[in-house]
């Protein structure tokens, strides 16, 4: 009974959210269409979050997550104007946040720097790579595929039931949440992150480990900036900013913990969609802006000490 | 220096944590001028009892008395004001201070906000000439200092604000022999002066050399207690674990196999200086020296954790340094000295902490399945006896004794050859002890080799087959236990031959 409390806690408050908005605005808010929505809208930054989710239970963080969004969109449309195929694209986008996280990683094991630090380092600096890629300015991109990944389902595509930007964040949702949870990559993230010590004595490799947790979750994040270019359906080396901490709040929403060694994909999502269902609910409620973002904000430090309320009842 | 008379007396004391009764009516009295020696097996409520005087927890019944008058801190700031200090075994200095400043930390002497630096300065002098330890700098940042004298500062600390009730909860656990020689003579100077001394130990020796009256709790109760001198060590264990202990190091027939671990003039970056020995399969060989002696870093260099700076190391057919990452594929395994920082991932389940180094064949495709995990360490959890309420708890909330078998099953699971066990019994009850014993027996007699480092020699004289004494880095030559006793190897240890 315990352990159930302990598993539903994010998704509760995400039914708290949706029945209270759907009270207040029963008329606009709880439809199909609006549901779709929101679930385009949590595209994004869910995708990042799979991978913020690794970074932050191997123990560390990513800030550059924003900054690797927008450099994956510019590199997609300059390559699509090179005359690449949408698909090669992407792929190519989703390469070059492989390499950033693979730079990243080196940073962290080979200089032993703290991610903190390096990460803030690589926010400003891809960000910096981004724009002058993009000659600091938006960069067009021919239209394709691509840019209908994110858009409401017309009425001949009914039969999938939700846009294939949504479907794309599910399926690697449960493919990360598999690998966390069935692989020995998986064990050994969650090994690095409770005690880094306890990993290298039990025979892990530290530095082969962190360096995967930092490819995949810089690999993510340019994915999410696939799905942002589909969104934008242009290269913007100014988009995305600030999203890092969307992301962060996300994970810690979802029962993470900063330490390190806890965290769930499921939560993750769920933390991601609690905040665009306040996003829109408020919307929806004709609400300002700023009230919003201090909700966000409450929300945030709720979620934590509910969490942390829930540890001490199971322990 | 003697000052007024004083008791404290705590009578009938019960709390109760959810379902579990951690003190079921527990009475002690203590007077100035005595030690009093707390002893129990790990949860048997001595740290309960101990939040309780100091006003961490409160209790749900009894009351305490201080010289006949009500005793009722609510928070350990109280406690400390009313005259009653702690001195917990993790200590809580502020690194960046100075001694100075950390002795009167939160009771700073000050005019209109401004520093009274003279004044805060004869306090914190005072202190330490209580404590007759005048040669401690009191302008050096706390550190820069050895654990020993950050210890002393804590102590000043509680002296300076006229604590005359002091409670020292495993201050010689992380002390060298000397240092504890010293914190002995402290103790005494502390008692002789009019204080109250609490004493929280799990050493028994020490609790014999130190104390006047000692008080065994088991179960939250307070189950007998007397006058030090006219008890022996062996009654006060029967006491502990509330039956009789006959066999505290048994020792089967072993017979000494093949060399597995073979390690030719060996340094590290700074420790070891040079070391070489044998170790042969079935066979314990114990490493015995002073704390800083060099022994944690043998194991370590050996292990691949630290550098191999010069030597030969060969395990079986295999030669050179080499990672953790390789020597667990070689078999050969080590529990660490830092159970909490190194030894486990305490936030992790007991599953993933035993099976950890070895994560091979529990499900198809390289895949890890939970419930194929479990079922093997299951195995583990019964055959060591681990305590526990499910294999997904987190090791955190675990006893020390059962942590520590939980890091010893890691190699039993990964079934290593070579055991490298780094004081496998410290800082835990005597039952666990007594059954870690029996394992490192019988792994023997199965044709293991084992390397064991302690400081706590009537456990290395007694289940050892050959002892090598460190000192300085250098590790001299093994010799069988026949040829040693206590007095032999603490010499060969201080170099005071």
């Amino acid at each position: 009974m315990k352990n159930a409390l302990k598993k539903l806690g994010p998704l509760t408050g995400l039914v708290f959210v949706f029945a209270l908005f759907s009270i207040l605005r029963p008329e606009a808010f709880p439809t199909a269409d609006n549901i779709q929505l929101m679930l385009l809208q949590t595209a994004v930054v869910g995708t990042a979050a799979l991978g913020m989710t690794i970074v932050i239970i191997s123990g560390g963080i990513d800030l550059s997550v924003g900054s690797v969004i927008a450099l994956s969109t510019v590199v997609i449309a300059l390559l699509m104007n090179a005359g690449a195929s949408p698909l090669v694209a992407a792929l190519g986008g989703v390469v070059i946040g492989a390499v950033c996280g693979s730079v990243i990683g080196a940073l962290i094991t080979q200089l032993r720097l703290a991610p903190f630090i390096v990460t803030l380092a690589m926010w400003g600096a891809l960000r910096g790579a981004a724009k002058g890629l993009a000659d600091e300015q938006i960069v067009l991109a021919p239209d394709s595929w691509l840019n209908r990944l994110l858009n409401v389902l017309t009425e001949s595509q009914q039969w999938s039931l939700l846009p294939p930007g949504v479907w794309l964040m599910i399926v690697l949702a449960l493919v990360v949440g598999g690998v966390l949870r069935y692989t020995k990559f998986g064990r050994h993230v969650f090994a690095v992150g409770s005690n880094e010590q306890t990993a290298r004595l039990c025979g892990i490799s530290v530095e082969k480990t962190k360096m995967g947790v930092y490819v995949l979750g810089s690999g993510f994040a340019a994915l999410a900036g696939v799905l942002q270019f589909s969104y934008l359906t242009i290269g913007d080396p100014t988009t995305a900013s600030g999203m890092e901490l969307d992301v962060i709040a996300a994970v810690v929403i979802g029962g993470a913990s900063l330490a390190g060694g806890e965290g769930k994909v499921f939560g993750s999502i769920v933390g991601a969609l609690i905040m665009t269902v306040v996003a829109n609910g408020s919307t929806k409620m004709e609400l300002p802006n700023w009230v919003q973002e201090i909700v966000t904000g409450c929300i945030i430090i709720l979620a934590v000490v509910l969490d942390r309320y829930r540890h001490r009842r199971t322990e | 220096m003697a000052q007024s008379p004083l008791t404290l007396e705590m009578r009938g004391i019960h709390k109760r944590f959810g379902a579990t009764i951690a003190l079921d009516g527990v009475d002690v009295r203590v007077q100035s001028g005595e030690v009093l020696a707390l002893v129990g097996e790990n949860g048997a409520g001595k740290s309960t009892l101990m939040k309780v005087l100091s006003g961490v927890v409160q209790p749900d019944a009894g009351n305490m008395l201080l010289n006949g008058k009500p005793f009722t801190p609510r928070h350990p700031h109280d406690a400390r004001m009313a005259g009653v200090g702690m001195v917990y075994q993790e200590l809580s200095l502020a690194q960046h201070l100075s001694v100075e400043e950390n002795i009167l930390l939160g009771m700073e002497p000050a005019r209109m906000g401004f520093l009274n630096r003279p004044e805060m300065r004869r306090l914190a002098a005072d202190a330490i000439a209580q404590l007759g330890r005048s040669d401690i700098r009191l302008d050096l940042r706390v550190g820069s200092l050895s654990i020993a004298e950050c210890q002393l500062v804590e102590i000043a600390r509680a002296v300076a604000v006229g604590c005359r009730v002091l409670v020292l909860d495993e201050p010689t656990s992380s002390l060298t022999v000397a240092d504890s020689e010293r914190f002995f003579e402290l103790t005494h100077r502390l008692k002789k002066q009019g204080n109250a001394v609490i004493y929280i130990s799990h050493v028994l020796e020490e609790v014999k050399q130190i104390s006047d009256r000692f008080i065994v709790l088991r179960d939250g109760k307070s189950v007998g207690e007397g006058k030090t001198p006219s008890a022996s060590t062996k009654q006060i264990i029967s006491m502990m674990v509330g039956r009789e202990v006959d066999d505290l190091y048994p020792r089967s027939k072993r017979k000494a196999g093949d060399v597995l671990l073979e390690v030719n003039n060996v340094a590290g970056d700074v420790k070891p200086v040079s070391a070489s020995f044998e170790l042969r399969r079935g066979e314990v060989l114990g490493i015995a020296g002073l704390i800083g002696a060099g022994r944690s870093e043998l194991l370590r260099s050996i292990f691949g954790l630290d550098p191999v700076r010069r030597g030969e190391i060969r395990i079986g057919v295999y030669a050179g340094a080499a990672s953790p990452v390789l020597r667990w594929t070689q078999g050969m395994g080590m529990v660490s000295e830092d159970r909490k920082n190194e030894g486990l991932a305490v936030s992790l389940s007991v599953s993933d902490n035993i099976t950890l180094s070895r994560l091979d064949g529990f499900g198809p495709f390289g895949t890890v399945l939970p419930s194929r995990q479990d079922l093997a360490t299951s195995t583990w959890v019964q055959r060591l006896n681990i305590k526990i309420q499910h294999l997904r708890q987190a090791v955190s909330s675990l006893s020390g004794g059962n942590q520590q078998k939980i890091a010893l099953a890691r190699l039993l699971h990964h079934d290593v050859d070579v055991f490298l066990l780094d004081e496998p019994t410290r800082g835990i009850d005597v039952g666990s002890k007594v059954e870690i014993y029996k394992l490192i027996d019988e792994l023997a007699t199965r044709g293991k080799a084992i390397l064991m480092v302690s400081s706590y020699l009537p456990e290395l004289l007694g289940i050892c087959d050959r002892i090598a004494v460190m000192r300085r880095g250098e590790l001299h030559s093994a010799r069988p236990v026949a040829d040693l006793d206590q007095h032999s190897v603490m010499s060969e240890a201080t170099g005071s031959e």
